[in-house]
This record gives structure tokens, C-alpha cells and sequence, in this order.
């Protein structure tokens, strides 16, 4: 998540002034000011930086292209990290796989798929469980219960259960793990924003724009859901961290993305194979891509979690 | 009390009804299994032949009435690929599971519980910092990622322990299993820790929590200047407030330790229902499928039911609030 998205959801929330003492300062330097205190949440910035880097840039960056089967030699196959290639004339950094092709460029294309698939799926799942938590939370009544019902039951049930059922019916592929992952992790936003806009509701900004006779939508799109996103935007980004993790799971399962484009997950998967015969490169190197993409967004998560969090506004 | 054990009761059978509907409708859509067992070259009676005897050319809603029938009476179709009842199939399997489970929750609470009430006592040391770091990776961690790096470290460099398998089984009342033996336990041992990682974690954080809550209590502070010993008012007056809610966590926790036992299973090839559904996934076997998520949704309706009957007597709050609304 871009903290800029944030500094104007904090901004339309209107968070308590600067005091007058202070040097003034827009939202959004406010917002930066406070981020940049924790040491360790900016190495998680960083990071999160970087892997987004890669991810977008990856054919451009990575020193071999993979999936070009031209160039791919399998007299290269399971070359140790650091050792050269057949012909003598590339080191390979982080090794070959089984069928000679540098770990290191299929890990940049692995994080491209992984990035997408987590990314993609979060922002589909943000939309959808926020504007069914907002409905519920709006409307109240019959509405509201019967989705917290139904959102409810889903709660009850592990996430990767969920997606696992998913996977089990729609069969392997980018589109279908991306689908599979909105529907296990949709609940999770759809309750965090009807609990938000349940307190947010009964404020006189909301009682005042019904007296002004705005409509349902207006109201509810202008003026409930920026007071909504603080806590939203600390959930996305925990969501986005977890749904490269189930991704990753689910392929490491062999359920996930297909063989032709292989995520973090599915090199994992490759690589295991490998493991028992002391080649451990395979399996370790997408395996600390992983990690290390995880622990970034879940540092920068952490410390929204903390300046956005009203109760410990200063 | 018995209205809202009812309500629940008929909530939970609702639960089931619309379930069983939703997982046959969708396991009805993964691929015909003749196209798999049947080669594309057989004449065509043999086909169809085959289709009869396995219903599928039967429309979907009465094979979904068929379904329903048999299910009452315990029997979930045969698997297409082993062609034995899929329900027993999978009851054979669930001890393995269950074990493992079971182990897991035993490391999550002597592991969880201690650390986490020293990191809540010692509060701002190294050591508990330390601790509240290793909770944090634990959360953070890809769960199976680790498991294989175990597997690479303790098995495959250190050979210390084994990865695959059960290892040597005792029977205890008909059932196989393995913490009674020591080849049972070095095989145990590394499963049931990567399952219980999550847990470990969560366990952590919910003793410290409560920890720091309680330990400025006023009675807390009574029974020390009552003069009771520091570590008397640590095990009996701390230990028995914040169990509460560990123990309502651990409680639900269950059910997400035998969904994630699927992943630890396969990667230890640890005999039990998890590595057998994704076998069965992957060779399109219905029956199974169906069969593995009808139990895997019982046993969660049943854990929730359990906790939230629970819950009602503990707090009654809780019912009154249902009866309400």
C-alpha cells in the first residue's frame, strides 16, 4: 500500500488539526512525519519498495529471460549458486533448476506473478468487502444481519480452506487463484468496514447529510467511507502480505498457478524435489524472496496500524 | 438457556443443509472422471457404461437428491480412483490427523503459555523482546516454507531427524499411533511443530496480553502484600485469569490446525486426511473431495457450536443478546 493513499484518506478524515503551536503542516507531511519514526517501518518501506521494483520491472532487470526456451540450456541444470555456466562464460548467482534456468531471474519473474496474484486480489476483495460492509452497516435491519451472517459463518471456516475448496473446483491457473483468493478473503474487509461505519454512522456529519437531503450514495461514498479507510488501509495491507502467502501455499500445494508461470510458491515446489539430494538453493532462494516481501509489507502494516490508530493519536 | 442451545442448534443444522448444497454444486463442476479413467480410445458402451455406474449421467439435481439420501445414511459415494467407501476412506486417515492435531496443540500451549507469561512479566528486557520478535516471524512466516526448511536442516544436513512418514506405530484401542513408540515420536516431532508454529505465536501474544493486564490488578497487588510468595501469586492468581481467554482460542484454533495440517501433511508425507485430500484433488477423485469437506464442516460446526454453548454459560451476556436480536 503507497502511503500517499493514505496521507488523503487521513486528510478527508480530518484527524484531529496540528496544534497552533506547532509549525504548520499539511496532512500529509504530518502523516510522513509519523511514519518515518520507526526506524525498522522504514526498512519494511524500503523493502516493499524494492520487491515492487522488481516485480514491475523484472524482464527488464532480470539478467536471463527464463521462460525463452532458446535460451535456456539444459547442460546448465542444477548449477550451484555462485558457479559458472556449460560455455564458462555467466556466473549464476543463485543457481540453476532442474532444467538449467537461473533461479535468480525466475525468482524476479516468480515475485512479478506472486505481486500481481496477492496485489490484484486484494484490491478486488477491498472493493467488494467494502461496499458490502458498507451496505450492511448503512442499512442496518434485515440487510446488515443477514451479511454478517453469512460473513460470519464464512469467519468460522481457516482462510486457506476456503481457498483450497476453490482451488479444488476451478482447477489451476492465475485468474482462478486470484478469484479463489477474493472470495476467501473478502469477510475480512466487509467486517472491518461495517464495524468502522457502524460508529462513524451515528456522528452529526452523517445526521446533517441527511438533512441535507443527499442521496444514499452521496452520503455514503463522500462522506462514510473516508472516515472508514484509516483502519481499512491497515487491513489491506496485512490482507495484501497474507494473500501472497496463501498464493504461495496454494502452489506449493500444486493448486495454485500453473507451471508456465510460476510464482515464489511454485518454484518452492520445484525446488523440493531437489532438496533431499542436497540441493538446497532451489527451494531456499524463492523461499527468502518470499520471506523477506512478507516481512516488508507486514513492517510497513505495523506502523499504520500504530499512527492511524485514533486511541494512540498524540 | 435451551431456546438459545436450540437457536444454535438450528442455526448450525442450516449451516450444514446450505454447505452440503454449495460443496456438492461445486465439486460438480470439476471435470468428468470417466474423461480420466476411462481412455479417450475405449468403444463407446464402455464409456457410458462407466458414467452409469458412477451417476454422472444422471441431471445434476437428482444426483445432488441422491447425494443427500445416501449421506443420511453415512455413505458419501465410493472413490472413484481406490473404489472403497470414500467416508471410510477418510475416517481410516483422520487418526494420523488427529494425532498430529493433537500434538500440535500439546506444543502450542507447554511452548506458547511460558513464554508468553515470562515475556509479559519481564516486560521491555531482551529476552522478552527476543520472544515478541520470534511471535512476530511466526505470524509472518509462510508455514510450509519453514517445514521444508526443517526438513533441509534437521533431516536432509544434520540427519538428526526423520522427514517422511509415521515411522514405527503402536495400536491403543484400535487405533495406530505414533507418540508411543520413539521412531513414532522423532517422526512426530517435526510435523507437530511446523503445525503448531501459528499457534505457538498466537499463544504468545495472547499471554502476554494478558499478563500485562492483569499484573496491575488490585488483587494481584493484595495477595503480594498479603505476603503470599511471588511465585504463588504468579501460577495461581495470574495463571488462572488469563486462561480464559487462551483457552476459548485454543478452542477454536482446532479446527484451523486440521484445515493447515493439508500443508504440513504433504510436505512430511504424513499419512493423514489432508495429504490424501490433495492426492484426491489432484486426481479429480469427487467422492473423496466431497466426503473430506462434509467431515472438515462438521467438525468445525460442531467445535463452534461447542464454544459458543460454552461461552453462553460462562458469559451471560452472550444469550441474552442472541435472544434479542
Amino acid at each position: 500500500m503507497k502511503p500517499e493513499a493514505t496521507a488523503e484518506a487521513s486528510a478527508g478524515g480530518g484527524i484531529a488539526p496540528a496544534p497552533a503551536a506547532a509549525k504548520v503542516q499539511t496532512p500529509f507531511q504530518r502523516f510522513a512525519a509519523d511514519f518515518l519514526e520507526s526506524r525498522i517501518a522504514v526498512v519494511g518501506l524500503v523493502i516493499t519498495t524494492i520487491v515492487v521494483f522488481i516485480a514491475i520491472f523484472a524482464p527488464l532487470i532480470a539478467p536471463t529471460d527464463p521462460f525463452d526456451l532458446a535460451k535456456v540450456d539444459v547442460m546448465d541444470n542444477l548449477i550451484a549458486p555462485g558457479d559458472k555456466n556449460f560455455a564458462g562464460d555467466f556466473t549464476y548467482v543463485l543457481g540453476t533448476d532442474g532444467s538449467g534456468r537461473d533461479m535468480l531471474s525466475a525468482i524476479f519473474y516468480g515475485l512479478r506473478t506472486s505481486i500481481t496474484v496477492g496485489v490484484s486480489s486484494g484490491l478486488i476483495a477491498l472493493a467488494l468487502g467494502m461496499s458490502v460492509g458498507l451496505a450492511a452497516a448503512y442499512f442496518g435491519g434485515f440487510v446488515d444481519t443477514l451479511i454478517m451472517r453469512i460473513v460470519d459463518i464464512q469467519l468460522s471456516f481457516p482462510a486457506i480452506l476456503i481457498a483450497l475448496v476453490f482451488m479444488a473446483v476451478l482447477g489451476p491457473g492465475i485468474d482462478k487463484t486470484i478469484m479463489a483468493l477474493i472470495v476467501a478473503q473478502w469477510a475480512y474487509y466487509a467486517r472491518t468496514v461495517r464495524g468502522s461505519a457502524l460508529v462513524e454512522r451515528r456522528k452529526e456529519y452523517v445526521e446533517a447529510a441527511t438533512c441535507l437531503a443527499l442521496s444514499h450514495r452521496r452520503i455514503v461514498f463522500r462522506h462514510l467511507l473516508p472516515n472508514c479507510l484509516p483502519p481499512l488501509i491497515v487491513v489491506a495491507t496485512v490482507q495484501t502480505a497474507h494473500a501472497i502467502s496463501l498464493e504461495a501455499t496454494l502452489s506449493f500445494l500444486g493448486l495454485g498457478v500453473p507451471q508456465t508461470e510460476p510464482s515464489l510458491g511454485m518454484l518452492i515446489r520445484n525446488g523440493f524435489d531437489y532438496m533431499h539430494s542436497h540441493k538446497y538453493w532451489i527451494t531456499f532462494f524463492p523461499g527468502v524472496a518470499l520471506l523477506v516481501t512478507i516481512v516488508g509489507i507486514n513492517l510497513v502494516g505495523d506502523q499504520l496500524r500504530d499512527i492511524l490508530n485514533p486511541r494512540l493519536q498524540k | 438457556m435451551s431456546v438459545f442451545i436450540i437457536r444454535r442448534l438450528m442455526q448450525s443444522l442450516l449451516v450444514v443443509v446450505i454447505m452440503s448444497f454449495l460443496v456438492f454444486m461445486a465439486i460438480y463442476q470439476i471435470g468428468d472422471p470417466t474423461d480420466l479413467l476411462v481412455s479417450p480410445d475405449a468403444p463407446q458402451e464402455e464409456i457410458e457404461r462407466v458414467k452409469r455406474d458412477f451417476g454422472v449421467d444422471l441431471p445434476f439435481h437428482e444426483q445432488y437428491f441422491k447425494f443427500v439420501g445416501k449421506a443420511l445414511q453415512g455413505d458419501l459415494g465410493n472413490s472413484f480412483v481406490m473404489n472403497d467407501p470414500a467416508l471410510q476412506l477418510i475416517l481410516q486417515k483422520m487418526p494420523a490427523t488427529l494425532e498430529l492435531a493433537f500434538s500440535a496443540l500439546f506444543l502450542s500451549i507447554v511452548l506458547g503459555i511460558p513464554l508468553g507469561v515470562y515475556a509479559g512479566l519481564r516486560h521491555g528486557t531482551f529476552s522478552s523482546k527476543l520472544i515478541m520478535s520470534g511471535s512476530i516471524l511466526g505470524f509472518s512466516l509462510p508455514t510450509f516454507w519453514v517445514g521444508l526448511m526443517m526438513i533441509m536442516i534437521f533431516a536432509v544436513y544434520l540427519g538428526w531427524l526423520p522427514s517422511t512418514g509415521r515411522g514405527e506405530t503402536v495400536e491403543v484401542l484400535g487405533i495406530e499411533v505414533s507418540f508411543l513408540t520413539w521412531d513414532g515420536l522423532t517422526h512426530l516431532f517435526m510435523p507437530a511443530l511446523n503445525l503448531a508454529l501459528l499457534k505457538i505465536s498466537l499463544v504468545i501474544r495472547l499471554a502476554r496480553a494478558g499478563v500485562r493486564e492483569t499484573i496491575h490488578m488490585d488483587y494481584i497487588k493484595f495477595a503480594r502484600a498479603k505476603g503470599l510468595a511471588y511465585r504463588r501469586v504468579i501460577l495461581l492468581h495470574l495463571m488462572k485469569n488469563i486462561m480464559i481467554p487462551i483457552v476459548t482460542v485454543i478452542g477454536l484454533e482446532f479446527g484451523g490446525l486440521i484445515a493447515f495440517s493439508v500443508i504440513t501433511e504433504t510436505i512430511f508425507a504424513w499419512p493423514g486426511m489432508g495429504k490424501l485430500i490433495i492426492e484426491s484433488i489432484l486426481l479429480l477423485d469427487r467422492p473423496m473431495v466431497v466426503a473430506y469437506l462434509m467431515i472438515t464442516v462438521m467438525m468445525f460446526i460442531v467445535i463452534n457450536l461447542l464454544v459458543d454453548i460454552l461461552y453462553s454459560i460462562l458469559d451471560p451476556r452472550v444469550r441474552l443478546q442472541d435472544v434479542k436480536s
